[in-house]
């Protein structure tokens, strides 16, 4: 069902909306998810939509955007659109486990995935009756609603999502690829529960490929909790790809278990206004985690990286590398905040944040916040922002290098470095070409899937 | 080919170049000498196109196209090579594909459809035998971490690639081992034709006595103050140039 909603005082609107529709809410979702709602739809109400007051969203107001005329789809029939059959997003030489959700609601994966024994993807709605012992023990235990008003919202109103679990010791060759489709001729706000389970010793590659269809406003709030058991490896890319209409607040909560090791890549390549949340909890000792990220914006668009590792227990490593590149009067901000709490001996934590600005409009907020409470460390942060080099614009150009191609050759080799963090070789072959097609403006931005480079609906730029 | 009349360059309102005349015609070898900060770099600086430096003055032909009018990347497909006295770093530019986009650069400049991967390869392995550099160089991004001696070898490699009409080698044997003098002047003579033209600037007699100069010229405060044939050269490394100053001065 859908409902059409008219936003102008947020909080107010939000709970009757909450109130009105709670027995579509639960209906069919798990226990697990609706036990929460009530605790969730308070704190919510208490914390509202956060404001630039809000030390944790300073850089990025978030209340304009979920207002105004929104709808919302309660029930799950626009995941029935036809819009995943023509929609095919390919690495090429990749093979990946291919799965659509459409508006936040899962909607399809291919007939036969053919995944190894005891490897389940699915709907989290889905998961509720045979895999209610995995939904129990790990749903919103990682994502911190009462810290986080977006998580509490989230938590409040979300429905669907995927549900993705790796049983002891399997080995997934091909990632789990997630295509998120943001479609329909309406405004629209959606939601989007994903939890990620991988068990000990297991290892497991997921992409997430946020698109847009069509050339409506999309509000988005996602949030994907991820358990990395002993000794697993897990790596997310998440690859953001959406119009300039769209608002995304987009939370990764990871939370990892001895001797696992763990990398998230957050891929912003074109996308309106994007908050990304990325925590990292090393709850045991000798974890590694690698938190990577690549933004690349232009006109107004606004991306806000908040990244938090949380080293809790002694002898673990965190390398963490964002990029930006801003052109026209884009703004980024990057908070880089890193815990050592007062066991965790022997951490190693280094953290670094460069920035290119193309133009004299163009803004970065960027902000280290190392609170260390542990005296054996080694924590290491940097930030940077910069404009193209002039000495070596001419040493190219001097070779015959064009000043356009110039400045692509130069901006490339400074996003490089992020891009070859991937650890998936046709992945990461792929991203470098799109990252090169953006810098040339030759990417068509609005309406192509970022990973295949194929056409969409024919929408324009905004 | 190269036609320099009264010359003049600035930069933050300091003038540098204060009237160089000069001219190099096809075949010849010139070498411009000078105490440090006379200006040698400054001029080749604003013969590639360095919009650093401001020319206030003066006009510079090539070919008989205002060369001053040219883009850098004009100037360089028209023929025009700066061998860099600091050549720069640039960390994520492979120097392979560095050097492939400037060829086919050129090569589109010129009306030629642009190499293929295969053509190219066997093109930079040719050159790279010419000016005998390490093969894991060329497999680097672009003088990223190269030694001093290696970057100026380098600078010759580019060169080779790029077979210019002509070369300005601003002190490409400064900080060059014995063999790799050796090594980086044969390149350059190897590469000599009747139709192209080279200026040496350097410090030394040493380079000299590889590649045979046709001129020798002294700058000295922005200006060109003695030109003669090879043997000021040798004068020059006996006597230093205390001796220009006093004549200059006087
Ligand atoms: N960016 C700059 N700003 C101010 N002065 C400059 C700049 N670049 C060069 N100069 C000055 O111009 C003068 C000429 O410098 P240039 O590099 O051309 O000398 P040079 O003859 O090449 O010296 P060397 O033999 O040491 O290489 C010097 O006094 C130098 O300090
Ligand atoms: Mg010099």
């Amino acid at each position: 069902m859908n409902v059409a909603c008219r936003i102008i005082d947020l909080q107010e609107e939000y709970i009757k909306l909450f109130n009105d529709q709670l027995p579509l809410l639960q209906s069919g979702a798990p226990e697990k998810m609706n036990s929460l709602r009530e605790q969730a739809i308070k704190i919510f109400k208490d914390k509202g939509i956060p404001t630039n007051k809000v030390e944790d969203y300073k850089y990025t107001n978030l209340q304009p955007y979920f207002k105004g005329n929104l709808n919302l789809a309660f029930t799950n029939e626009s995941a029935h659109n036809d819009v995943t059959q023509h929609f095919h997003c390919e690495v090429p030489q990749l093979k990946t486990y291919n799965v659509f959700l459409v508006n936040g609601w899962f909607s399809a994966k291919e007939s036969d995935l053919n995944l190894p024994d005891g490897v389940v993807v699915c709907s989290i709605r889905d998961a509720a009756e045979q895999h209610a012992d995995v939904l129990e023990k790990y749903y919103g235990k990682t994502a911190p609603m009462e810290k986080d008003a977006m998580v509490a919202m989230n938590t409040a109103f979300a429905q669907d999502g995927a549900f993705i679990y790796v049983p002891k010791g399997v080995v997934l060759e091909k990632p789990i690829q997630l295509v998120n489709i943001m479609t329909g001729s309406e405004d629209r706000l959606a939601f989007q529960r994903n939890l990620i389970v991988a068990d000990e010793n297991s290892q497991l590659k997921v992409m997430l490929c946020d698109h847009t269809m069509s050339p409506q406003k999309f509000v988005v709030n996602s949030v994907t909790e991820v358990f990395a058991n002993e000794s697993s490896v897990f790596d997310v890319y998440n690859l953001q790809n959406q119009h300039n209409l769209t608002t995304q607040v987009a939370g990764i909560y990871v939370h990892q278990k001895r001797n696992s090791n763990i990398l998230t890549n957050n891929l912003t390549l074109h996308s309106g206004i994007t908050r990304n949340n990325i925590r990292v909890t090393m709850d045991d000792e000798n974890c590694e985690s690698h938190v990577y990220g690549l933004y690349l914006s232009d006109k107004n668009q606004h991306v806000d990286n908040f990244t938090f590792i949380d080293h809790a227990k002694p002898h673990c490593e965190s390398f963490e590398l964002f990029k930006g590149v801003m052109d026209d009067s884009a703004t980024a901000a990057f908070t880089g905040r890193v815990l050592v709490q007062k066991d965790a001996q022997q951490t190693n934590a280094y953290q670094s944040n460069n920035n290119l600005l193309l133009t004299q409009n163009a803004k970065i907020n960027s902000k280290p916040q190392l609170e260390i409470y542990a005296d054996d460390v080694k924590c290491s942060h940097g930030a940077t922002v910069g404009q193209l080099d002039d000495e070596a614009m001419f040493y190219l150009r001097a070779r015959g290098i064009s000043q356009e191609e110039s400045r692509v050759l130069l901006m490339f080799a400074f996003a490089y470095e992020v891009i070859e963090k991937i650890r998936v070789e046709p992945l990461k072959e792929q991203i470098r070409g799109l990252v090169e097609k953006r810098f040339r403006g030759e990417f068509d931005k609005c309406d192509s899937c970022v990973v295949c480079g194929q056409s969409g609906s024919g929408v324009s730029c905004l | 080919m190269l036609v320099i009349k009264d010359l003049h360059a600035k930069i933050e309102d300091k003038e540098i170049l204060r009237g160089i005349n000069l001219e190099v015609k096809p075949g010849e070898v010139h070498a411009i000498m000078g105490p440090n900060g006379s200006g040698k770099s400054t001029l080749s600086s604003v013969l590639a196109g360095n919009e650093k430096f401001e020319v206030c003055e003066g006009s510079a032909s090539f070919h008989g196209k205002d060369l001053l009018d040219l883009s850098p990347e004009d100037r360089a497909r028209e023929g025009l090579f700066l061998s860099f006295q600091y050549p720069v770093e640039i960390p994520g530019v492979s120097m392979v594909n560095f050097m492939r986009t400037a060829v086919n650069e050129h090569r589109k400049y010129q009306e030629k459809d642009p190499f293929s991967a295969s053509e190219f390869l066997k093109l930079m392995r040719e050159k790279k035998k010419l000016v005998e550099i390490d093969s894991n160089l060329t497999n680097r991004s672009v003088n990223e971490g190269f030694s001093g001696g290696e970057k100026k070898k380098n600078e010759i490699f580019q060169m080779a690639m790029l077979e210019p009409k002509l070369a300005i080698l601003d002190e490409t044997d400064s900080g060059l081992d014995i063999d790799a003098l050796r090594v980086v002047a044969n390149g350059v003579n190897k590469l000599k034709s009747p139709e192209n033209a080279t200026i040496l600037i350097t410090h030394y007699q040493r380079l000299l006595d590889y590649i045979v100069p046709d001129y020798v010229h002294v700058l000295y405060k922005g200006r060109i103050v003695k030109s003669a044939g090879k043997e000021l050269a040798h004068e020059l490394e006996e006597k230093g140039y205390d001796w220009i100053k006093k004549e200059f001065e006087d």
